[in-house]
């Protein structure tokens, strides 16, 4: 059979026709075996096996052999879910993720964990205690965070598709970063049952694929109801009967606070091309004003912050992971959450401890929450205008491995105009639009709440009108 | 600003050891960050209301009806400390 590398979802399923699953798992496992990236942290010893039941089994399931990559902090029964921290090395859990069910009842096969942030918290993917993962594009580059390991197999054809997380632009930073399509669904859409929460009011769990339909395919399968998560919602989504290469009429809202200070010009220029693009194509555009944007981020991070430390106080070595010794209970965990989290994880937890502590609460994270308000009014009004907003996705391409570790304001500075899509819980997703210096660039269209058909559309269209989605990394290649 | 016994105390509520080197280290990224969150004061918000979700969801309840839970040994598969079907941590008082 032909090697499975970048095939769309659509190819995978000829290809397993043709062949079998278990060719194509296979022919994955040998692209994985030779790769350069660190992208996966577990590689499934069951792959193959699994395959060869749904071939011996003619499973009729709409992602029957179809292979994925699974980030590691979504839980597979039986298979390591470390976070990218040392405090869970070793845990294996023993049960399965809402996602995770509905991927294996659709026939989906399990390739492998993919490499992250520590517990999702960096945009780089350099926190992870497993090693930092490359950057197809640029093996000296980080391919974005948290969910990197996700996004740098699929673009690196290790994986057809992947799942990721994202609580302030995990899935979309490192779609961009890595050229490829990452979708942040609308809060509520996909449950969080066996999802490890960093901040549980922001994230959602999200995909990443090589294009908007196997993005809408994956949806189709993971997305839907779960009462097991108290935040899921019973609505009903069609994802893929959502495309269709037509944008006629669409009104696109542009909110210039995310083309702010240190945008990239050429992230600019690729963005406004493709805004001129859509118009060409017979969409409209505005520009609209979302003042309260600038202080998203600081919301944001306080948010997010606040609800690891209390997330985050699990972690205690007493039922699973790293445990350090101790002459009494105090002090056996004090130790092993010292030596089991790493720097970034600690500073988070220390942030979010300091903003919910007595007499901090009002100023920060009050606060937070009520900025949260304002910038949640500033989307409801922007999307009364408009039927998408579009805006860069990152305001920079990728940058060097070590670049901006050491400084975690730079670092969270990266997440600008990411996060505030989480704070208002709207979907949003990154589309390839163009390259610097062979770096891909992303555009990011954004949604009402649970339109995610109006967002997957205009993804499509202009998908389907450009070529940026069809070029491979050629450290990879 | 927080002090260096801001941190100690942090770390004290957080269980998490530190120590006096990363004590000075912490106080100063911390305050670099803190510094950054403080913009938040410029916007009046005496009369927003805080967003703590966006979920439209209250007082989600279900049937309480007993299920099949995990087996007692898959549950304590991933620890070597446990004793008689329990996990076992060190002495609390």
């Amino acid at each position: 059979m032909a090697e499975a590398k970048w095939m769309s979802v659509a190819q995978v399923k000829e290809q397993i026709r043709e062949s079998s699953a278990e060719e194509v798992t296979a022919s994955y496992l040998e692209v994985i075996g030779k790769s350069k990236l660190n992208g996966y942290v577990a590689v499934s010893e069951k792959a193959v096996e699994q395959a060869k039941e749904i071939d011996s089994k003619g499973h009729k399931g709409p992602l029957a052999g179809v292979p994925i990559a699974i980030k590691d902090n979504i839980s597979v029964k039986g298979m390591q879910n470390c976070c990218g921290s040392k405090i869970l090395e070793g845990y294996v859990p023993p049960f399965n993720a809402h996602v995770i069910e509905k991927l294996q009842a659709a026939g989906a096969v399990i390739l492998g964990k993919t490499n992250m942030d520590e517990f999702a918290m960096g945009s780089s993917t350099e926190t992870s205690h497993y090693g930092p993962t490359l950057n197809p594009w640029d093996l000296e580059r980080v391919p974005g965070g948290s969910s990197g390991g996700s996004a740098a197999v699929v673009a690196g054809g290790e994986a057809p598709f992947a799942l990721g997380s994202d609580t302030g632009g995990s899935v979309r930073c490192p779609a961009a970063f890595c050229g490829i399509v990452g979708l942040k669904p609308t809060y509520g859409s996909i449950s969080r049952y066996g999802v490890v929460a960093y901040a549980n009011s922001l994230e959602q769990v999200g995909p990443l694929a090589n294009n908007v339909s196997d993005i809408a395919a994956l949806m189709d399968v993971i997305g839907g109801y779960d009462n097991r998560d108290s935040t899921s919602i019973d609505r009903k989504i069609a994802y893929q009967e959502a495309l269709k290469d037509d944008i006629k009429g669409l009104k696109i809202g542009i909110p210039k606070e995310f083309f702010g200070e240190g945008i990239n010009p050429d992230v600019e220029k690729a963005v406004w091309d493709s805004i001129h693009r859509c118009e060409d194509l017979g969409a409209s555009w505005e520009e609209v004003s979302m003042p309260n944007i600038p202080y998203a981020l600081a919301s944001y991070y306080i948010i997010a912050m606040s609800e690891a430390s209390s997330n985050l106080a699990r972690f205690d070595g007493t039922r699973y992971g790293y445990r350090e010794k101790g002459e009494n209970w105090h002090s056996m965990i004090s130790k092993t959450r010292a030596e089991g989290f790493g720097v970034e994880a600690k500073r988070r937890i220390f942030l979010g401890t300091y903003a919910l502590s007595a007499g901090y609460h009002d100023k920060y994270y009050l606060k937070a929450l009520k900025v949260r308000t304002l910038v949640k009014q500033d989307f409801d009004k922007a999307l009364s205008k408009a039927d998408v907003l579009m805006a860069p996705t990152m305001p920079n391409p990728a940058f060097k491995i070590g670049e901006k570790i050491e400084d975690p304001l730079t670092l969270y500075l990266s997440d600008v105009n990411t996060c505030p899509i989480n704070l208002a819980g709207v979907p949003s997703i990154s589309v390839p639009c163009g390259f610097t210096d062979g770096l891909p660039i992303g555009l990011q269209v954004i949604g009402k709440p649970f339109d995610e058909a109006s967002i997957l559309q205009a993804a499509y269209a202009f998908e389907q009108n450009t070529d940026h989605h069809t070029r491979r990394p050629p450290e990879v290649a | 600003m927080i002090t260096k016994e801001d941190v100690e105390h942090i770390g004290w509520l957080a269980r998490i050891e530190i120590s006096e080197q990363e004590t000075v280290e912490y106080m100063e990224k911390l305050n670099s960050v803190l510094d950054y969150f403080g913009q938040l004061d410029e916007l009046p918000t005496e009369d927003v209301a805080p967003t703590y979700h966006v979920a439209e969801v209250f007082n989600v309840f279900r049937e309480d009806v007993v299920k099949e839970s995990l087996p007692q040994e898959e549950v304590l598969a991933n620890t070597e400390h446990k004793q008689d079907g329990a996990f076992k941590s060190p002495k609390i008082v």
